[in-house]
């Protein structure tokens, strides 16, 4: 059953993965990245961590893409003219095979073999009690930084939009 | 056929990389933008993976952090794509050549 989820979640991901980066129209790449993100959101319950699936879920699927399809229709972007030198495309395609080459050489040669499932994982394992404790004593220091970087993105947005010369 | 720990990390490396390919191959920013947060979600995934092998809710956390910067970094990086919209009327990636040397 988990074997088959995996392979369904695992080949959904990388078949609108591909779609993203090939289709010419910028609303139907950000359509195929919610399909991606909704997979990676089931691999994660499979990997016995639901509240990180529900945060992928609201965060990504949620807020990050309906903000670019936002700017994508405020903009009213259309298809752009993509011209590019044969060398570059085919450099880029080269250089992707040897990062894909170099990560699969690097994972076969792992030897680290235990077997996955959600059984089996330590008691409260990806709980919103477990992770919620840790977030507030050993990593509140990084917690509390995360809080001031959100209020300097949303200061340095709305200056960067702001209109030359209005105050 | 049991999943193990690495056809996650062989799944993650593929996303990773069809990221990189489209941050590499395309001309349009927000599509460049959104191969980034793809290759995001790859690395997220391999560390919830090596969370659940090494039974360490601290990998979780990591993720958690790297989607909070996420947010910020698309709120910032959006805000720009509409900045350079208003000044130059295009999405291209070539237009955005005035630090080029």
């Amino acid at each position: 059953m988990e074997t088959a989820l995996f392979i369904l979640l695992a080949l959904g991901s990388i078949l609108s993965a591909l779609l993203v980066i090939t289709t010419p129209s910028p609303i139907a790449s950000a359509l195929y990245l919610v399909v991606t993100f909704f997979c990676i959101a089931g691999l994660y319950v499979l990997l016995a961590a639901p509240l990180l699936a529900a945060i992928q879920i609201i965060v990504y699927a949620g807020a990050v893409l309906v903000l670019v399809l936002f700017v994508i229709m405020l903009l009213n972007l259309k298809r752009i003219e993509e011209k590019i030198s044969r060398g570059w495309k085919s450099a880029g395609i080269v250089v992707t095979i040897l990062l894909l080459g170099i990560s699969f050489a690097a994972i076969a040669a792992s030897t680290a073999v235990l077997v996955l499932g959600t059984t089996g994982a330590p008691m409260g394992f990806g709980k919103v009690a477990t992770l919620g404790s840790l977030l507030f004593t050993q990593y509140l220091y990084p917690f509390e930084v995360v809080s001031v970087l959100l209020l300097l993105a949303i200061v340095g947005a709305v200056a960067i939009i702001r209109k030359q010369g209005s105050s | 056929m049991t999943i193990q720990l690495s056809h996650y990390l062989l799944l993650s490396a593929v996303l990773f990389s069809i990221g990189a390919a489209g941050v590499l191959t395309r001309k349009n920013l927000i599509v460049i933008f959104m191969a980034l947060e793809l290759m995001m979600n790859a690395v997220n995934l391999s560390f919830v993976a090596v969370a659940r092998y090494m039974g360490d809710a601290a990998g979780q956390l990591i993720v958690f952090f790297v989607i909070c910067v996420a947010a910020a970094e698309v709120a910032v990086g959006l805000a720009i794509l509409i900045a350079l919209w208003r000044h130059k009327g295009s999405m291209h990636i070539d237009t955005l050549a005035a630090m080029k040397w």
